[in-house]
C-alpha cells in the first residue's frame, strides 16, 4: 500500500443503518475503500478475504472477541493486527468506548493514519445514538397519540362529550394530577378494560 | 452514604457468586449500591474495567493476568481479591468427531490421555486422506478454555497450532457452529455445553476438571489503582461475594439460586439446566446419559474463593508454553501478584482461613507443577511454543 492511497476499511456492524451512516461519513471524508460486513458467520475468513487495513466494530457485537484472536500468532491468523491506540492515548479509548465503537489496525498501517478514521467513527456513532434516541421518543409519542385517541373515544361515549371537550378533560386532569396526558389516557383504558 | 458501584459480567453460571451477592442484598447489607451490567464480549469487560467505566468485573482469570502484563492490549494492573469459581468448563465434540475418537480409542473414553491419543490418530488419518484440519472453538485467547484444549490434545501428540485450527467464538455461537459444521468441537463454560447437548448437536467428551482437577476460572477483577484507594469497599465486596458463594453451595438454596440466575437480565437460560450445572450433573449426550462430578464447578467449597498465586503461576506457565508470554522472573512475579489472598484474608479474618495449606492443580499429564521452576516444568512437555530467551 502506498503512503497516499486510501486505506481499506472494514465495518463490522449488525446494524445496517448505522453501518451505512458510517460508510457515508468515511466516503465523504475521502476514504474510498470501505466495505461493510453485517453477517457474523465465518467473520475471520471474510476479513482475511477482504484483507483490510482497518477494522471498525461496534461494541454491542459479541464477535469482537473473534478479532482479539488476530493479536495471536497461530495457524489461524494470517496478518496480525494491533489495538487502535498507543499506551498513552487513553482518552481515545475512553471516547470510543463511550460511543460504542472500537477499531483495530492491521499490521503495516501507521497509527497516525488511524486517528482521523477513529475520530470520524466516534462522531458518527454518537450521531447515530442521538438519532436513535430521537426515534425512540417519536415512537413513544406516536404510541401516546394512539392511547389518547382511544381514551377520548371512551370519554365521548360514556360522558356524551365531543372530541374537543374529551381532550380538554384529559388535559386538565393531567395538569391537576401532575401526570402526563398519556398516563391519564392509559389509566382510562385500563379502567374501562376492568369494568367491561 | 452508600457506595455506588458498576460491575460488569458475562452471562455465565460462574458469575453466580457476584449475581447472587447483589440479588440477595448481600452487597446492600455491606453498604453498597451495585448496578450489574451485562456484557457481550470479554474485550468489552476488559476495556470498561481498564478505563474505569466498571469498578469491578467478572473476568477470565487469564485476562486479569494478561492485562497486568500488557499482553495483547494496553497494560493495566488488575488485582483479584476473590475467586468466583474453579473449573466449570467442558470439551464438547460433534457426533462425527466423537464416533471417530471412539473408533480409534485404546482405553477408557473418560480418560483424557486415551482420548487425546485417539484424537492424534484421527488427525493423522485425516491428513493422509487430504481432509481439512479439525477446527475447535474456544472463547478467548487468554482463557482456560484455550489452554485446556491445548493441554489435552498436546498430551496425545496433537500440536494445537500445526495439526488443528483453534478459533475464538463467542459462547452463544458454539452450538450453531458445531451444528453447521464450521467447527468440530469446542471448550466452553456453563451453560453452553449443556445447550449444545440438549439441542442434539454435540457430546460432552470431558469435563474441564478431567484436564486439570483444580483451575481458577473467573475472578472478581479490580484495577490495582482503585483497589489501593478503596480498601474498605474491596473488603466489603469480598465479604458479600463470600457470603453468596457459601449460600450457593447450600443444597437447600440451589433451587432458589437457579431461579435467580435463570432470569433474563442475568444468565437467561432454563432454571433446570442451571440447577443441574450447580449440582454437577450434566447430560453428556442426546440419549440422556448423565455424568456427575462434584468437581465440575466449584464456587464456595474447597477454599475455592480464596485466590491462590500458584494458580496464577500455572496460568502464566500456559501463556509461556503457547508463546503468548516470554518467560521471565518479573513476569512470573507480576502474574502471581494479581491473585491476592492477603486482601481476601483481611476482609474475612479467620472465617476465610484455608482448610489446607496447598491445593495442587492436578493436571492429567506431566509432572507435578513447581511454580518455582516453570522453565523446567515446561521442558517436560514435547509440544510447545516457548520463545527462546
Amino acid at each position: 500500500m502506498g503512503a497516499e492511497s486510501s486505506p481499506k476499511i472494514a465495518i463490522v456492524d449488525e446494524s445496517p443503518i448505522r453501518a451505512a451512516i458510517l460508510e457515508e461519513g468515511l466516503r465523504e471524508a475521502g476514504y474510498t475503500e470501505v466495505v461493510r460486513i453485517g453477517e457474523m458467520q465465518s467473520l475471520l475468513s471474510r476479513i482475511y478475504a477482504l484483507d483490510p487495513d482497518v477494522i471498525v466494530i461496534d461494541l454491542e457485537n459479541p464477535s469482537r472477541d473473534i478479532l482479539e484472536q488476530m493479536f495471536q500468532v497461530s495457524r489461524a491468523v494470517r496478518r496480525p493486527i494491533a489495538m487502535f491506540v498507543d499506551q498513552s492515548d487513553t482518552a481515545s479509548i475512553q471516547a470510543s468506548v463511550d460511543a460504542g465503537v472500537s477499531a483495530y489496525i492491521v499490521d503495516g498501517l501507521k497509527k497516525e493514519r488511524l486517528k482521523p478514521i477513529l475520530d470520524l467513527c466516534i462522531s458518527r456513532f454518537n450521531a447515530f445514538s442521538r438519532l436513535q434516541d430521537e426515534l425512540d421518543r417519536t415512537k413513544s409519542a406516536l404510541e401516546d397519540r394512539k392511547v389518547i385517541d382511544r381514551a377520548k373515544g371512551i370519554l365521548m361515549k360514556l360522558k356524551g362529550l365531543n372530541e374537543e371537550e374529551a381532550y380538554v378533560l384529559l388535559r386538565s386532569t393531567a395538569m391537576r394530577e401532575k401526570k402526563k396526558i398519556g398516563e391519564i389516557a392509559q389509566s382510562i383504558l385500563t379502567a374501562s378494560e376492568l369494568l367491561k | 452514604m452508600k457506595e455506588t458501584l458498576q460491575i460488569g459480567f458475562i452471562p455465565l453460571i460462574d458469575a453466580a457468586a457476584l449475581l447472587v451477592a447483589v440479588d440477595k442484598g448481600f452487597t446492600a447489607a455491606e453498604g453498597m449500591d451495585v448496578t450489574l451490567v451485562r456484557e457481550v464480549s470479554w474485550s468489552n469487560v476488559r476495556d470498561k474495567l481498564n478505563i474505569g467505566l466498571f469498578d469491578a468485573a467478572h473476568l477470565l482469570a487469564p485476562v486479569a493476568i494478561a492485562s497486568s502484563l500488557g499482553l495483547g492490549h494496553i497494560k493495566v494492573p488488575i488485582v483479584a481479591p476473590f475467586n468466583l469459581g474453579l473449573n466449570g468448563n467442558a470439551i464438547t465434540v460433534s457426533s462425527a468427531l466423537h464416533a471417530a475418537i471412539v473408533s480409534e480409542i485404546d482405553g477408557d473414553p473418560f480418560d483424557p490421555t486415551a482420548t487425546a491419543k485417539a484424537l492424534s490418530r484421527v488427525v493423522a488419518t485425516r491428513r493422509t486422506n487430504g481432509a481439512e484440519p479439525l477446527t475447535f472453538g474456544m472463547t478467548f485467547p487468554f482463557s482456560t478454555h484455550n489452554y485446556q484444549l491445548r493441554f489435552w490434545m498436546a498430551a496425545g501428540g496433537v500440536d494445537p497450532d500445526e495439526d488443528v485450527r483453534l478459533v475464538v467464538l463467542p459462547p452463544p455461537f458454539m452450538a450453531d457452529s458445531i451444528a453447521g459444521g464450521q467447527i468440530d468441537g469446542f471448550c466452553v463454560g456453563a451453560p453452553w455445553n449443556s445447550i449444545a447437548v440438549d439441542r442434539g448437536v454435540g457430546r460432552v467428551l470431558h469435563f474441564g476438571s478431567d484436564i486439570w482437577q483444580r483451575a481458577a476460572e473467573k475472578v472478581l477483577a479490580i484495577r490495582q489503582s482503585w483497589c489501593a484507594k478503596n480498601p474498605q469497599i474491596v473488603a466489603a465486596l469480598v465479604r458479600a461475594a463470600h457470603r453468596a458463594a457459601e449460600f450457593i453451595e447450600q443444597p437447600q438454596n440451589r433451587f432458589e439460586v437457579a431461579r435467580v440466575l435463570a432470569r433474563p437480565e442475568y444468565v437467561g437460560v432454563d432454571a433446570e439446566l442451571i440447577l443441574r450445572t450447580l449440582e454437577g450433573r450434566l447430560k453428556i449426550s442426546a440419549d440422556g446419559t448423565v455424568r456427575e462430578s462434584a468437581r465440575y464447578l466449584v464456587v464456595g467449597r474447597q477454599d475455592a474463593p480464596r485466590p491462590d498465586p500458584v494458580q496464577a503461576a500455572w496460568l502464566y506457565a500456559q501463556m509461556v508454553r503457547w508463546g503468548q508470554a516470554e518467560m521471565s522472573s518479573e513476569g512470573l512475579a507480576t502474574a502471581r501478584s494479581v491473585f491476592r489472598p492477603d486482601l481476601y484474608d483481611r476482609a474475612l479474618g479467620s472465617e476465610g482461613r484455608p482448610t489446607r495449606a496447598a491445593h495442587p492443580v492436578g493436571a492429567f499429564a506431566g509432572p507435578a507443577f513447581d511454580p518455582e521452576d516453570i522453565a523446567g516444568h515446561l521442558a517436560s512437555f514435547p509440544i510447545g511454543r516457548q520463545k527462546p530467551r
